[in-house]
């Protein structure tokens, strides 16, 4: 065998042949359960369609915006679920332990004068020690993850009551932190930015292309490639487009119009999350603890500081979870971080495409979750429902996405594509 | 057969009968609490042999193999490693030297494709980025090297193999690192018919190439199909160290059943203080040692 008889590019008859073989490819992937991100895509469009028709206001850059910012603590949130999620594991108390890093961070700016810098560090501190301290029964005690974050959901829950003293909510005022969910990059910042990202996304595409082809590997027709960068040079560039729109109902006293700036933290966490998981030995031994802990140990990984250092990411991105929520809400309250924040998040994770039974999933999937989960949320409040509504369905999405996530696995065993 | 088969790759001159075996065990005892599993065991493994361990359900195969691969330390005895004595206490220290253990489980990772588990744990980078096109040629020309032509992208998931392409994953993953000595457990229990013969014939191949080969199997078809030399435990102890050649089929399975050879040829005499074997011809121990 050589290494030129692995690729399946096949023959050559017409410059479309390698694109319609990869095509062929991606159908039988899908056929086989690896359905990647075309559930949550799907359901996005379908939803935003839906929403656009019966109220047409879903449709404006201000509601737009909105979706962001809303949705942006749940899926930092869930990102970090992502790690625990990849190993098999759960965190029931990722929601309050970004309430309680961000009641950490509020007490220290408000009470002490302490720079936002230091307390956000204080945060990102406590955090560690959180996802230290979770990691550590877990993995050294062998008590079931859910078990110990369930324990650690509930006592979050009273230290963030002790923090805020029982009621009283610490509002926050610190230019900085607020201006996180609530001031937007000027419009040529914004362009640049987009620029900047999908000219990454295409450098580290093609390199990897030809590097590849350079050493006689297979890779994925030039076409493919070409169409993955002018897709999301579209997306961004639409979606840029509508959000340097003028947003304010008199532009004349306050102009509101610009990308808001949880948007670029995200992206970063995003491209940051994905580096780990994909290029780097450390994902890949995440992903070989998830899939078989005792194969990973036999190949010399240390399964248990992985497991620890997992829910470290994942108690750690709470915190950024928490500090954005505590931004968009301009205070911390014995809630912040509560009710159905961590269902959210967790949701948000399945829906995008994480598997639940471990060894599966991309940071990616948070952010197309969130915003399936924000576009509910917004939507169904757009068109006038109550809570209790809103929660119904978000949960029933959530039950769907691990149906299909069940179904896939169950397809992808039968056909050995898991 | 003799080594001058199995001459090729610079491992010609370890092959030679004069030079010391690749892996030798001497006096191996283990015991598990009051269970006393491996008592006085002797192995001699040679460069471009492959040497099948033989014995009954409990005789002490796969303790042996956990002995040789580090998981289980032996309590006494001596570990010579071409020639020289060594201290092999875990599966880092036995990779370190070239002896390499295919576990009957496999141990693959399902959802990781054949490059990610060939090099799991041990993976190239480039200032801390996974040099992931290294490691597929890699991959790719280990598994040419060793003419497996049943794999069509080595970019493939490990769920989505066969039980016989998985074994041949698992085989390639050991002889990657430029092992030595591979020791294959059961490689062909859970099986077909022509899944069998491929591994059989990739397990030739293996000490073809001037590897040392221990084949661990219950199936005598298998052993004789492919076994240069055949060692039997039983009940412990380690009761013969035979040519293939010099055995009939019966006479292996009285071997692993009652521990004795009693209508079999001689070749060396006994040796009981333990040190059969070091002279590298078969050798034949009584099973009834005290």
């Amino acid at each position: 065998m050589t290494t030129g008889a692995l690729s399946g590019t096949g023959a050559r008859d017409s410059a479309w042949t390698p694109v319609v073989d990869h095509f062929r490819d991606y159908v039988a992937r899908l056929r086989g359960g690896d359905m990647g991100v075309l559930p949550a895509l799907l359901g996005l469009t379908a939803l935003c369609t839906a929403f656009s028709i019966m109220r047409p206001r879903f449709l404006t850059s201000g509601n737009f915006a909105n979706l962001f910012t809303q949705g942006a603590a749940v899926t930092i949130i869930a990102m970090g679920l992502i790690f625990v999620l990849v190993l098999g594991e759960i965190d029931l108390s990722a929601g309050f332990a970004s309430g309680v890093c961000a009641a950490v961070a509020a007490v220290l700016m408000d009470s002490h004068g302490v720079p936002w810098y230091l307390a956000v560090a204080a945060a990102l501190a406590t955090g560690v020690v959180i996802g230290l301290g979770i990691g550590f029964l877990v993995a050294k005690l062998g008590i079931p993850s859910f078990v110990v974050t369930l324990g650690a959901f509930l006592a979050f829950q009273g230290v963030l009551l002790k923090i805020v003293q029982d009621g009283k909510n610490i509002s926050v005022h610190d230019s900085t932190i607020l201006a996180i969910a609530g001031k937007n990059v000027t419009p040529w910042l914004g362009w640049l930015m987009a620029a900047a990202a999908v000219g990454c996304y295409a450098a580290v595409q093609f390199t990897r292309a030809i590097s590849r082809a350079k050493r006689g590997l297979a890779t994925p027709p030039t076409a493919v490639t070409a169409l993955r960068v002018g897709a999301l040079a579209v997306l961004v560039g639409a979606g840029v487009y509508a959000l340097n729109l003028e947003r304010s109902r008199n532009a004349a006293v306050a102009s509101l119009k610009g990308v808001p700036i949880v948007v670029p933290v995200i992206v970063v966490l995003l491209a940051l999350g994905t580096f780990v998981l994909r290029r780097t030995a450390y994902g890949l031994s995440l992903y070989a603890v998830g899939g078989n802990r005792e194969a990973a140990r036999r190949a010399g990984i240390n399964v248990d500081r992985v497991r620890i250092s997992a829910f470290v990411i994942c108690s750690t991105l709470a915190a950024v979870g928490g500090i954005v929520a505590a931004s968009r809400a301009n205070s911390v309250d014995p809630n912040t971080g509560g009710s159905n924040v961590l269902l959210y998040a967790v949701g948000a994770a399945v829906i995008g495409g994480t598997s639940l039974f471990g060894g599966k999933g991309r940071v990616l999937d948070a952010v197309l979750g969130g915003a399936v989960v924000a576009v509910i949320d917004n939507g169904m409040g757009l068109m006038g429902y109550s809570a209790g509504v809103k929660y119904i369905v978000t949960g029933s999405v959530l039950l769907l996405a691990a149906g299909v996530d069940a179904l896939s696995r169950k397809r992808a065993e039968a056909s050995g594509l898991r | 057969m003799s080594p001058a088969t199995s001459i090729s790759e610079g491992y010609s001159a370890s092959a030679s009968p004069d030079a010391p075996p690749v892996l030798e065990l001497r006096g191996i005892n283990k015991s598990f609490g009051p269970v006393h599993v491996l008592r006085d065991v002797d192995l001699t493994v040679r460069a471009g042999e492959v040497t099948a361990l033989v014995g009954d359900n409990g005789a002490g195969k796969s303790t042996l193999v956990k002995c040789i691969g580090g998981i289980h330390p032996a309590d006494s005895g001596s570990y010579l490693f071409e020639g020289q004595p060594v201290k092999v206490d875990s599966p880092r220290a036995a990779a370190e030297l070239g002896v390499e253990i295919v576990y009957q489980d496999l141990a693959l990772c399902d959802n990781l494709d054949i490059v990610q588990n060939m090099f799991l744990g041990r993976e190239t980078t480039k200032r801390f980025v996974l040099d992931e096109v290294t490691m597929e040629q890699l991959a790719a020309d280990t598994l040419a090297s060793l003419s497996v032509r049943t794999v069509t992208s080595v970019r493939q998931r490990v769920a989505s193999l066969s039980g016989g392409q998985r074994q041949t994953v698992a085989i390639a993953k050991a002889v990657l690192w430029n092992s030595k000595v591979v020791v294959l457990d059961e490689p062909t229990a859970a099986l077909g018919v022509a899944q069998t013969a491929q591994v059989l014939e990739l397990v030739r191949r293996l000490a073809d190439k001037g590897l040392a080969v221990v084949l661990i199997s219950h199936n005598m078809n298998d052993v004789f199909a492919v076994a240069d030399r055949i060692a039997v435990l039983y009940l412990g102890r380690m009761t013969a160290q035979v040519s293939t050649s010099d055995v009939t089929h019966s006479q292996v399975v009285e071997l692993i059943t009652t521990g004795r050879g009693a209508a079999t040829r001689r070749e060396a005499p006994d040796e009981p203080n333990g040190t059969a074997g070091a002279d590298g011809t078969s050798e034949w121990k009584n099973g009834e040692r005290p």
